[in-house]
């Protein structure tokens, strides 16, 4: 085997000291002017949301006929990024891909955060925000319940079941690397509040047999999981009759667009993070080369999306669809359109080079260009679907506003900050697991 | 050796190797010991059929949990939209139970995965913030690369002195006595 | 009287010692004492909250106004069954430029909250105009004057008759000499009969006239005609043929409503009924009517002339001939077939010309129906209906020129606002300010009240005792439906205290007029009735028969051909400016008006705002895309004005709508719009020559409701020729772009019992947009501002769709309106995660607007994008006098929330309930949705579809019958029948518009 999932002549307390003093060493000097950077972002949402909610959503582009604009493009774009995290940790678990481990526990985390930014949207974009609890079904004096025909209702349970179930997974997985923290901060704090998230884990054999069964039962449900919520959020779309909404296409080529998207936004991260706490050890070349060929795969899925969701347009035969098509190609958003095709299909290609996958610099690029994409394949399908329907007397434009942009730069901030948060704080990578897939040593010794 | 007269919670031998562990486990079962435990930094299997645990009884409840939530969420959605408050919306009946799949799904899953945590806590006895074996000084060492093999007071067997000079002849690196408190 | 009026005092007198900026205040206090006038929010509300008591309290008359002495008699239901929240009905009447069209008033608990027709009065047929809708807003516009002004500092009304009357006194002795007022047209008896005692008083004083869009053409042409001026009105319903010459009969001016009505009588083509009549437009800027009319030629305003002058020639005018480009090709032959088309259908026919064209144009048309001996069958003349007609132009002239001269001391301004709307060349501001007491009455304090000594409030027409003319001289008596709001007075009670007659208070003044026109013997009784119905038995003018000057109008002819051919034959004249009056604000007294501000304007759509209109070609050479601004240039007057592109504009003219840009006026019409007046003068009120346009690189916002201009070839209003619906009565339904997909998973609905259902006849369509003020006005829709509308925000429940077809220099029109469909399977219901919208046990697609979060998913997923949003808090929840307007049976819609056509639910529930009480079922035509009651031409008829019997039911047999994006399997419950047009079988399409003005570049 070539390049390993593990850098030679690591052994378990190698592995232990150098991960976990990630999160208790001192703070890295560059840690304050990029956490600050972030943290200015949340503030710009934090404001963003509260002239909103003193407003209304009149403060966005959103109009009539283009009902829906940002919010929901971030909504779809944050869950989208979500997936690959969720995919990485379960089902490569499944299929017992060692190599996940030096990057399962921090793509885990991002699902967390990305979900967390999407959830914001759908409750920031109601005309009424402070009635999003409508939405879930409890008993109530008036005896109303929600509409369960309703994609939206599926959508929260999808999200809500999908942000629990990544949490607890999550945390899970962190309770032996808390214990571990426990016993090796010095700091009195940290020692009481890992302790606390740890629950006395003392990692004896019957702990590790229940830990292990149901981790691979969480990965179990939660695959299906992952691809139910991508599917049930394609449906927000799917299920209207709007042309260029009204598709069975949408389903797979969600889930397929969302795996593409939340690699990308793996490497995003996780390029820049080895590099900044010296862990090429354990992201090893090995795993960016894998994660390139699963972009490139479920890269080409998408492109085969796009290229059948045109053909189906055409062979309707019907006037809406074929107006949409030409519409989309030849309308006022065609640049989107193009731009699109350029980030996710022309970008996509170089991934066929071994060089640009095995190059960090390159594969960041082709990842940058395709959080891009992603983001305004989302528009496409929401604006331009809606800015021009059946009737033409009621087609419109949609222009975003400076709230729609602080809202969206803003659900960044929020993710960037929690990001930090966390690989200050926990483990970015899962110890345990790396002690179990290293070659058998005496402790103390060098393997070979 | 001066904590003689306090009440023990066993001793524990400490491995510098799993297979060194997992030898002693064998020989120490061997020898009839029964109220044993070892600790590693990560999970062993072997470890496990050494010890001679059974399997864990967690799948059946997740399953059962995941069968609770499937009829939980069907029957909620067919109960609001039929009896609770029936809406003529686009012409669709009451009971269109094609558009309540997704929703059944997700209870499904979400009820399953409760019960797989929750479950997995209860089974191991979690949350237990203090535990005697923390009494051990380099106890710590387990939670890095170090192996610990406990045999309990409780065990019939268990004799302070005999125990642990039998424990000396398995290659630890140490051995300790364990403090109740 | 309580410690809060107190304070209200207080605050007043704070507030005006503040605005006189410690002049020696008092030293008036006396003056104020009363106090009463100068509080007109306290007085309104207190007097509000009495009358909400006494209407609990009180049976009687009394319980319902707050007259308990003037009792006014409600229509149709004896007052003794007053009960709160049951609206009462009164008859009145609310007049235009003096012509009345006559109404009925709903009143909440003494508040008017709804106009409708008043099904008696010949002018309404049940019907109204967009104007009669909006004047409640008038009504209740937070920005009327609330007090006298005496140099922009509050007095009160006894100060002003302190004032006036020593200066009458002075007067009197000069004979009135020096007494001068002026007013718009008027057809009111009593004004007439106090006219006749101010003349009794002071011989010398005079009465001018000035209405900004004016009948002066039509009024020289009667003169010149019969030699004299006598009221030329029109029987639509006797009209086989009809010629508009730039007219726009079906949608203004005099009796447009019933004009409308009798129009479209004869248009009403169904399965085996095939007689219609057939309407040419000849225009020089599009108009509603020429939207609807069955050939339709755009030609600058000389070539207009010229081809009236042709066709005069066709109907036999003596002296009339046909020169120019009608001389021969195309436009003569075109011109030929409607010629023939007259005279085939000689006293059948009708030849119209536009309120605001030229003596010329008018002479011509009244001379074709003269030969074509229309005169007396289809087009009646009688006595006018306006009091002491004069030509306003020439009325208004003698004032400035006596002011110049200074020979006016006293000059009373009933209404209007002239330094505002006079023609530019006048200086009436100017020749005013040489006047040494100048009072204006008025509802708003505008450009006039700015320049005058004395500012005084005038009562709104829902406020005061009157009476006016329908356009056929039937008289209605006005009755107030609420104490002034502001304490203004009428004209009656003005001209009371200068003719020193005792009756100073408008119904003894009325009262006075009736008694000695009724007689004083059973007055009561016939008073009574006369205020119940809100029409004078037997008061309209009978026919005459005067004798026609042919050979006066010879001589006429002869002479303008000579001027005409040069002017067909000249080249440099430059681009033609024709003036219009604004379809929205008519000549801007309605500026103020947020409903009709944010009314989308026949064929452009547009809101908020004027705009200089162009043709594509004209556009194209001058590269002016819409929105840029340009500046026109006449006569070095400069005036800066964004451009818009409109098919079907005459090449080479620019037309300017009248009534924006006003420079003294409340909130909602600041800004909005340019003024157009300044280029507008005595010698061409309707249209000028030699116009420059300067393009200045700046652009303007415009807020258009509908940018699309073609349907994109998807068949959504159909129509199309009487021979095809002859050969081919399907035409319509075959037009769907396939069948409804019928295959489902479910089992459909069945609605048994009442299923409601709307059918929308698109050929009987005017787009008058009455439907979309009913509704506003039934509904409380909310005005959302011009940025919204910009933003695709508006809210109005129906629209009017206009679509483009054919050549866009010339071409045809079609108009749908479009309101919810109630789908029957509504793709807006599955969607909503809350259920707040849903079906009805009757088929209404309902609203639950306290459950509604929001998530406009229903709004994306409808197909007919019917659906509107609260985005902001547009509906205005703080003024206290707009709580009067709201409509209390309908929900004022709150932020966040989605809307959209309801049927008028409200009204469905309340025929119900009635149904209920007497123990029957429900009749179909007894609930009536708002837009369909004031519909002119019953193009909108709601009603049982279940119900084989109901109209609606019929209409859905119709041949014509069908329903768009059926293909959706929405199953719409709205639905419409297809246009049929009557175009003349041999005339071909119209000529092509090269014709277009001669102009230089």
């Amino acid at each position: 085997m070539a390049p390993t999932v593990i850098a030679p002549g690591h052994t378990a307390a190698t592995v232990t000291d150098k991960i976990a003093a990630v999160v208790l060493q001192r703070t890295p000097l560059w840690f304050y002017p990029a956490f600050g950077a972030a943290f200015m972002l949340l503030m710009t949402l934090l404001y963003a949301i509260t002239y909103l909610f003193a407003k209304g959503v009149g403060i966005w582009g959103v109009n009539n006929p283009v009902g829906w604009g940002f919010a929901i493009i971030n909504f779809v774009w944050w869950i989208g990024i979500g997936h690959a995290g969720t995919l990485i940790s379960a089902i490569l678990l499944l299929m017992r891909q060692k190599w996940r481990t030096s990057i399962n526990r921090f793509a885990e985390a991002m699902t967390l955060f990305a979900v967390a930014c999407a959830g914001l949207f759908p409750i920031l974009h109601l005309g009424r925000p402070w009635l999003a609890y409508w939405l879930f079904p409890y008993p109530n004096t008036m005896w109303v319940w929600p509409q369960f025909r309703s994609p939206l209702i599926w959508d929260v349970f999808a999200i809500s079941t999908y942000m629990l179930v990544s949490l607890m997974f999550w945390y899970v997985g962190l309770i032996p690397d808390v214990a571990t923290l426990r016993d090796r901060t010095k700091n009195k704090i940290g020692q009481i509040v890992y302790g606390m998230m740890a629950m006395g884990w003392r990692g004896s054999a019957k702990h590790w047999h229940h830990h292990d069964t149901a981790c691979i039962l969480l990965a179990a449900l939660a695959t299906p999981l992952v691809v139910s919520v991508h599917s049930v959020v394609s449906f927000d779309f799917a299920a209207g009759i709007i042309p260029g909404w009204h598709t069975t296409l949408f389903p797979p080529y969600f889930v397929a667009g969302a795996i593409f998207a939340g690699f990308a936004m793996v490497i995003t991260l996780c390029i820049p993070l080895r590099a900044a706490f010296g862990l090429h050890d354990f992201i090893t070349e090995w795993h960016v080369r894998n994660m390139a060929k699963v972009m490139l795969a479920t890269g080409l899925i998408v492109n085969y999306g796009y290229g059948i969701e045109l053909f189906i347009a055409w062979y309707s035969g019907s006037p809406y669809e074929t107006f949409m098509l030409s519409n989309r190609i030849g309308g006022p958003y065609r640049f989107i359109w193009y731009a699109l095709i350029l980030c996710n299909v022309v970008a996509t290609q170089f991934l066929w080079s071994a060089k640009v996958r095995s190059s960090a610099v390159a594969l960041w690029v082709v990842a940058m260009f395709i959080n891009v994409g992603m983001w305004l394949e989302r528009f496409v399908i929401v604006v331009t679907s809606l800015h021009r329907d059946f009737m033409p007397s009621a087609w419109g434009m949609y222009y975003p506003t400076k709230f729609d942009w602080m809202t969206f730069l803003g659900s960044i901030g929020l993710f960037l900050s929690l990001m930090f948060l966390f690989v200050r704080l926990l483990p970015m990578i899962s110890i345990f697991e790396i002690r179990g897939i290293l070659p058998k040593t005496r402790a103390g010794e060098r393997s070979a | 050796m001066q904590v003689h007269r306090q009440p023990l919670h066993g001793v524990m031998a400490e491995f510098d190797h799993s297979d060194r562990l997992i030898a002693a486990v064998k020989a120490v079962r061997s020898q009839g010991y029964t109220q044993l435990d070892a600790y590693t930094p990560y999970p062993i299997e072997a470890l496990h059929h050494a010890l001679g645990h059974h399997h864990s009884p967690l799948p059946r409840m997740v399953l059962a949990g995941g069968i609770t939530g499937a009829l939980g969420g069907f029957l909620l959605q067919t109960w609001t939209s039929t009896v609770a408050l029936p809406l003529n919306v686009g012409g669709k009946p009451f009971f269109s139970w094609p558009a309540f799949i997704p929703v059944t799904f997700e209870c499904t899953i979400l009820l399953a995965s409760l019960t797989a945590v929750l479950g997995m806590l209860a089974l191991s006895g979690l949350p237990r913030p203090h535990h005697p074996v923390f009494n051990v000084e380099r106890f710590a060492m387990a939670s890095r690369d170090r192996y610990f093999l406990c045999i309990e007071a409780g065990d019939p067997l268990f004799d302070v002195d005999k125990t642990c000079q039998f424990l000396w002849t398995l290659e630890p690196t140490h051995v300790a006595e364990v403090a109740e408190t | 009287m309580s410690a809060g009026e107190t304070t209200n005092i207080l605050r007043h007198w704070r507030s005006l010692e503040e605005r006189e900026a410690g002049a020696a205040v008092p030293s008036q206090r006396p003056e104020f004492a009363p106090g009463d006038e100068l509080l007109p929010d306290s007085l309104d509300r207190r007097r509000f909250l009495q009358l909400m008591g006494a209407s609990f309290a009180l049976a009687g008359l009394g319980a319902c106004t707050r007259q308990p002495v003037e009792s006014i008699v409600p229509y149709a239901r004896p007052p003794e069954e007053v009960i709160p929240g049951k609206p009462l009905y009164f008859a009145t009447a609310l007049t235009l430029g003096g012509y009345a069209t006559g109404v009925l008033v709903e009143s909440h608990m003494g508040r008017p909250t709804k106009v409708e027709g008043n099904p008696e009065h010949p002018a309404s047929l049940g019907a109204t105009d967009r104007f009669c809708q909006a004047t409640l807003l008038d009504l209740y516009d937070p920005d009327r004057s609330r007090a006298a002004l005496h140099l922009q500092r509050i007095r009160s009304w006894e100060a002003w008759v302190q004032t006036l009357e020593p200066a009458l006194e002075a007067q009197v002795a000069l004979q009135g000499a020096g007494l001068r007022i002026l007013s718009g047209s008027s057809s009111s008896p009593t004004l007439a009969a106090q006219m006749q005692r101010l003349k009794a008083r002071f011989p010398q004083a005079r009465w001018h006239r000035y209405e900004p869009v004016s009948r002066d053409g039509l009024r020289s042409a009667t003169l010149a005609g019969f030699g004299k001026y006598v009221e030329v009105r029109y029987d639509f319903s006797q009209a086989d043929v009809v010629v508009a010459l730039d007219s726009d009969f079906l949608v203004s001016g005099p009796g447009c409503v019933r004009a409308a009505h009798d129009f479209m009588s004869r248009r009403r083509v169904r399965d085996g009924q095939y007689g219609m009549n057939r309407l040419y437009a000849v225009e020089s800027t599009p108009s509603a009517t020429g939207a609807v009319a069955d050939h339709r030629l755009s030609l600058a305003p000389d070539l207009l002339l010229g081809f009236a002058f042709g066709l005069g020639f066709e109907c036999g005018v003596i002296g009339t001939g046909q020169v120019g480009p009608f001389a021969s090709g195309d436009l003569h032959h075109w011109l030929n077939r409607v010629g023939v088309d007259l005279r085939e259908h000689a006293g059948r026919s009708i030849v119209i010309a536009g309120d605001e064209t030229s003596a010329e144009l008018q002479t011509l048309a009244l001379a074709m129906n003269y030969y074509l001996g229309n005169l007396g069958r289809t087009v009646l003349v009688s006595e006018p209906v306006e009091v002491e007609p004069v030509s306003h132009v020439g009325s208004l002239r003698d004032l400035v020129q006596d002011m110049r001269a200074g020979r006016v001391e006293i000059l009373l301004i009933l209404g209007g606002n002239p330094v505002y709307d006079a023609p530019a060349d006048f200086a009436f501001a100017a020749a005013m300010e040489k006047v040494p007491l100048r009072a204006h009455l008025s509802l708003n304090e505008d450009e006039t009240s700015e320049l005058c000594h004395w500012h005084l409030p005038m009562a709104h027409e829902l406020e005061t005792w009157g009476d006016a003319r329908a356009f056929d001289g039937t008289v209605t008596v006005q009755q107030p439906l609420i104490d002034p709001l502001y304490g203004g007075k009428s004209v009656h009670e003005l001209l009371a205290v200068v003719t020193g007659e005792s009756e100073r208070k408008g119904i003894d003044i009325v009262r006075r007029t009736w008694k000695e026109r009724l007689g004083a013997v059973d007055f009561e009784p016939a008073w009574r009735r006369i205020l119940h119905d809100g029409i004078v038995p037997g008061s309209a003018w009978p026919p005459q028969t005067y004798v026609f000057q042919s050979d006066w109008v010879t001589q006429f002819c002869l002479a303008l051909v000579r001027e005409l051919i040069p002017r067909l034959e000249r080249k440099d004249a430059g681009i033609d400016l024709v003036f219009r009056a604004d379809p929205s604000l008519h000549d801007g007294r309605f500026a103020n008006n947020g409903w009709l501000q944010e009314l989308p304007k026949p064929w452009t759509r547009l809101t908020w705002d004027n705009a200089a209109i162009l043709g594509p070609k004209m556009a194209a050479d001058l590269s002016l895309k819409p929105e840029d601004v340009v500046e026109l240039e006449l006569r070095d007057t400069i005036v800066r004005a964004p451009v818009w592109v409109l098919p079907g504009q005459p090449d080479g003219v620019v037309t300017v709508h009248l009534g924006y840009g006003r420079r003294r006026v409340g909130r909602v019409g600041k800004g909005t719009g340019f003024d157009a007046y300044p280029l507008r003068t005595s010698a061409g009120l309707d249209r000028a020559g030699g116009l420059r346009l300067r393009r200045t690189g700046e652009r303007w916002e415009l807020a258009s409701t509908q940018v699309q201009r073609t349907m994109e070839g998807r068949n959504l209003a159909r129509q199309g020729t009487l021979l095809e619906f002859r050969s081919h009565p399907e035409f319509a339904r075959e037009a769907a772009h396939g069948a409804p997909p019928t295959e489902s998973l479910y089992p459909g609905y069945a609605y048994t019992g009442h299923a409601w259902g709307m059918v929308v006849d698109l050929g009987a369509c005017i787009g008058c947009n009455a439907c979309v003020m009913a509704c506003n006005a039934e509904n409380n829709i909310p005005v959302v501002g011009k940025a919204q509308v910009h933003n695709g925000r508006e809210m109005h429940w129906i629209r009017i769709d206009r679509y483009f077809e054919g050549d866009p220099e010339n071409p045809q029109v079609v108009q749908q309106p479009v309101l919810c469909m109630h789908c029957e399977n509504a793709p807006c219901e599955p969607v909503c995660p809350v259920g707040a919208t849903m079906h009805g046990k009757e088929g209404l697609n309902e609203m639950v607007y306290n459950r509604c979060v929001g998530t406009r998913y229903c709004a994306n997923n409808c197909p007919y994008k019917v659906r509107r949003f609260n985005f902001y808090q547009y509906n205005d929840r703080d003024t206290e006098v707009l709580k009067m307007l709201r409509n209390p049976d309908v929900t004022v819609r709150t932020r966040g929330v989605m809307e959209k056509c309801t049927y008028c639910v409200q009204r469905i529930n309340q025929a119900r309930i009635q149904a209920k009480k007497e123990e029957r079922s429900l009749k179909d035509g007894e609930i009536i949705t708002a837009c369909q009651q004031v519909c002119p031409t019953d193009a909108l008829i709601f009603g049982d579809i279940n119900d084989a019997g109901s109209k609606v039911a019929k209409l859905r047999q119709q041949p014509l019958h069908y329903g768009i994006l059926e293909e959706l399997n929405t199953r719409p419950r709205t639905t419409y029948l297809a246009r049929v047009t009557n175009p003349n079988p041999e005339s071909g399409a119209p000529p092509e518009p090269r014709h277009g003005g001669p102009r230089g570049h």
